[in-house]
């Protein structure tokens, strides 16, 4: 496929300043093109650590261990990530851990493949299930303020906590090469 | 099915851990759900120690969160075959960090203790030790018995590199030792103990 240049949005940089200023050391993912600038930035921070996983219910672990040791820590994922995640999740519960999760959504605007949607339907819900307090950030404008407030309602609240970014605000991907 | 280690195996896995923490006094140590938890709390319990009782597989991924949040502390994580193998990948997540004070300890049995004996994957073909060796961590072996204890003694305390160390244990059923279920206690008293504020 071919990559057409487009500058990084304000929002995804915005992203990593509200990590970084709210005392994120760790950030752990499993990637997706809508983390694609925040994960670079963090790559770059010699003072945040980049945490690449095989699968997405690691970084639930691993942000229970950040939190045992006194390191606040953030799991970037897709919508398709989260099923993984279910039972993991316990951990957050019946520790109560401090959790923030960052979200992309497929299937929900445009999408292309269906493959994408089953999980994309149920991820709201299933993280709701599991306890865990859900954002929603539709629009440019609101990101920031949105991935601010879950991260205190997670470090200072002490709640797990995700913020869903919609597919809407990533844009369409394109699949047809040129 | 045949089974291909567990019936050679002559380490007595209370002996091992007891002898094992005795020499790492001062290790933060995590314990994968089930037989290990047991095994740890049997040895005495400490402030230093993370009892998991569930979320099975996350045992070595907590314990890499919290090596590279206390990169001057030596971490212990001792689980077993099985909890390890649901969470295969994160061997390949710990190699890719390549954390210096991280140990993982596996009590092998070769089978899933808690739910009636049945062979594990450990028992019917997959080395454990090499599997780990194949994610990148170089210093990966087996302990066949108690004089192998000095070196996994050793790679904890030194902090020279990630360590997997698989240990052949008899598959014994031991008498149940059970610590505290309660996460939010056990938590806040290993903060505690590190000096950080509960929560």
């Amino acid at each position: 496929m071919s990559e057409v240049f487009t500058p990084t949005p304000a929002w995804q940089e915005q992203i990593f300043k509200v990590l970084k200023e709210g005392g994120i050391q760790q950030v752990s993912y499993v990637p997706d093109a809508g983390h694609a600038h925040v994960i670079r930035r963090v790559n770059e921070d010699p003072d945040m650590r980049a945490i690449v996983l095989t699968t997405e219910e690691e970084g639930v672990a691993v942000a229970g261990g950040a939190w045992l040791g006194g390191q606040r820590h953030a799991l970037l994922m897709q919508s398709s990530g989260v099923g993984n995640c279910i039972n993991m999740m316990s951990l957050l519960q019946s520790c109560r851990f401090p959790f923030l999760t960052l979200v992309t959504m497929r299937g929900e605007y445009a999408e292309f493949n269906p493959w994408q949607v089953p999980m994309s339907k149920a991820t709201q819900a299933s993280m709701e299930l599991m306890g865990i307090k859900v954002y929603r950030a539709e629009r440019a404008d609101e990101v920031e303020d949105v991935v601010g407030a879950a991260l205190d309602f997670a470090f200072e609240g002490g709640e797990p906590v995700a913020v869903l970014l919609s597919q809407r605000l990533i844009g369409r991907k394109k699949w047809l090469r040129n | 099915m045949s089974q291909v280690q567990s019936s050679n195996s002559v380490i007595d896995r209370r002996e091992f851990v007891t002898a094992l923490i005795a020499k790492c006094p001062e290790s933060l140590i995590v314990t994968g759900l089930g037989s290990s938890t047991y095994d740890v709390f049997a040895a005495g319990d400490r402030d230093k120690n993370f009892y998991l009782w569930g979320a099975m597989g996350g045992a070595a991924a907590m314990g890499l969160g919290l090596a590279i949040a206390q990169p001057d502390k030596s971490i212990l994580v001792i689980t077993g075959d099985g909890e390890q193998l649901m969470g295969i990948g994160a061997l390949a997540t710990i190699s890719a960090q390549k954390p210096s004070n991280l140990t993982i300890v596996v009590l092998d049995n070769g089978h899933f203790g808690e739910t009636g004996m049945q062979f594990s994957h450990s028992s019917l073909g997959t080395d454990m030790s090499a599997l780990a060796k194949a994610c990148g961590i170089t210093n990966s072996y087996k302990v066949t018995d108690m004089a192998g204890l000095e070196q996994v003694a050793q790679n904890v305390n030194g902090r020279q590199g990630v360590t997997f160390a698989q240990i052949l244990v008899k598959a014994d059923d031991l008498p149940r030792a059970l610590p505290s279920r309660d996460g939010v206690f056990v938590k806040n008293r290993f903060r505690a103990a590190l000096g950080l504020a509960p929560f």
